[in-house]
């Protein structure tokens, strides 16, 4: 017999399993939620432009001043565009974006359908045959799934811009240059890999905040649980899964 | 208090438990129930807060699963039914929640419509705003069709949950707790409520309640339930006019929670 820690960690594994499991089940079975998943894709994509728009432009700025000094000392600042463009298009942008969103859209997933289950709205919908799963879940996940991916990119352009008008003001680079200049240096791989870092991202947010507000308990100290497990879990992962296609997406460059 | 005229017409029953168990831990909280609901019939289970009552209705509506004994809803085991034949059965069911339950991101014609949209797949949308003010009108509430949840009174919300479990015509209703938290008027309404759906439906109902004037009121048999078993059953002045020490503390304390 196990302890009841060991116990419980087993049981959360299964739960989180079959929760996965049951989304995948599910989100390719219809009837589909077209309505609902439109409402949510405007929630988590449009009302995180503007926090995106100021992050992603904000780090533009800041990287291109910061890496300005060292490629000063080699006389080599004619290499900002393309150092900028490797940095934001490979890793920022996709980073920051899920980062950004797990906080974001993690914690309000996690808060909603946690205070929903709490409040007996979920089982409310559960007895009278409405399908909570797809309702709430289902099209939650796909909102995320499509639509940090679009928000990554959105991310990656605005701090483009943002590093031009930092390189325009101190080396008078035209806009053309700059573009030609930043993407030299950019294959379809390194956008490929971009892409796929921030859908990984976006099923991971979308299935976290999701799984933790499902399975809240404890009134409204579990609602507060939930958000926050939802952004600390999702963070967690986000890193767990840079990592790994990040290696991934070198081997495959090298080789 | 005024008691409710007996229905003494039986048929088959319609909710039929046998021997049910349930525990969660170390703490059994239903030991061994058995009942028996016949159509049309409401019947009243009264028992002290923790008793298990609630757990009982969420295991008829297969929210919970029994740990042990025989739950069967038109004839079906429960937890055994099919994924389809689990939804068909739902839909045959309203339950009516405590908190009521009212979905907050919607307004009230939005959580009415919500079931009616989901599971009547061929209804269009006039019918289904006909449905919907027809539904909110019997419950005396047309005029706040477009207001949310969270401007409503307590006992405006009740009313909107139950309007909500009728949208899709229920044959078995399950009330957990109608009148907790409501003035006496407001407790009087919604016991009208529950015997008009009664009537208007000829559905079955199992009322979970401590209250005693709602029972009375809405109950053609109350069971009372101690420690995890049906201690007493039968109309409200067989349970009541007695000398078991139980059910006149019960009777005597109306219930504190």
């Amino acid at each position: 017999m196990l302890t009841k820690g060991l116990d419980d960690y087993f049981i959360g594994v299964y739960n989180a399993y079959a929760f996965v499991t049951r989304f995948f089940k599910e989100a390719f079975k219809g009837p589909f939620e077209f309505r609902e998943i439109v409402r949510q894709c405007y929630e988590v994509g449009y009302r995180s432009l503007p926090l995106i728009t100021l992050t992603g432009f904000v780090i533009g700025i800041v990287f291109t001043k910061q890496s300005r000094p060292s490629l000063e000392v080699f006389g080599a600042t004619s290499w900002l565009p393309s150092l900028i463009a490797i940095a934001t298009i490979r890793a920022l942008a996709p980073l920051v974006t899920g980062l950004i969103t797990a906080g974001k859209v993690g914690s309000h997933i996690g808060a909603e359908i946690g205070s929903m289950k709490v409040t007996e709205q979920i089982d409310a919908m559960e007895v009278s045959a409405t399908e909570p799963f797809r309702f709430l879940v289902v099209t939650r996940v796909i909102a995320t799934t499509f639509m940090i991916p679009v928000l990554a990119m959105y991310c990656g352009f605005v701090g483009m811009m943002g590093s031009f008008l930092n390189i325009y003001q101190n080396e008078k680079t035209s806009f053309s240059t700059f573009i030609a200049e930043a993407f030299k240096q950019i294959t379809f791989l390194d956008i490929n890999t971009s892409l796929i870092k921030a859908l990984a991202f976006g099923l991971t947010i979308g299935l976290v905040g999701t799984y933790k507000g499902y399975n809240a308990t404890q009134g409204t100290m579990g609602v507060g649980k939930a958000a926050n497990a939802s952004v600390v879990l999702s963070m967690f992962l986000i890193f767990l899964e840079e990592m790994v296609i990040v290696q991934i997406s070198n081997w495959m460059r090298d080789s | 208090m005024q008691e409710k005229e007996i229905s003494t017409d039986k048929g088959p029953p319609v909710i039929d438990i046998k021997g049910l168990y349930k525990s969660f831990g170390a703490l059994d909280v239903l030991r061994g129930i058995d009942l028996e609901v016949f159509q049309g019939e409401n019947v009243v289970v009264l028992g002290r807060s923790g008793s298990g009552k609630s757990v009982l209705i969420k295991i008829i509506s297969a929210l919970l699963a029994p740990d042990k004994g025989i739950v069967r809803v038109f004839g079906k085991q429960v937890d055994k039914l099919t994924e389809s034949e689990m939804r068909e059965m739902r839909m045959k069911i309203g339950f009516s929640f405590q908190s009521s339950a009212l979905y907050d991101s919607m307004n009230v014609r939005e959580n009415l419509e919500f079931p009616l949209i989901r599971t009547m797949k061929n209804l269009g949308k006039k019918e289904i705003a006909m449905a919907v003010e027809e539904t909110l009108d019997s419950v005396g509430l047309l005029d706040k069709l477009n207001q949310m949840p969270s401007d409503l009174s307590g006992g405006q919300r009740k009313r909107i949950g139950i309007a909500r479990t009728l949208m899709l015509k229920p044959e078995i209703m399950l009330y957990d707790e109608p009148t907790a938290g409501l003035d006496p008027i407001t407790c009087i309404e919604i016991n009208n409520l529950i015997n008009e759906v009664q009537e208007r439906y000829n559905a079955s109902a199992i009322i979970i309640t401590h209250d005693l004037s709602c029972a009375k009121a809405t109950g053609d048999r109350i069971v009372m339930l101690l420690e995890g078993k049906f201690t007493r059953q039968g109309t409200f002045d067989e349970v009541f006019d007695t000398n078991d020490e139980q059910a006149k503390s019960f009777y005597n304390y109306n219930f504190t929670q």
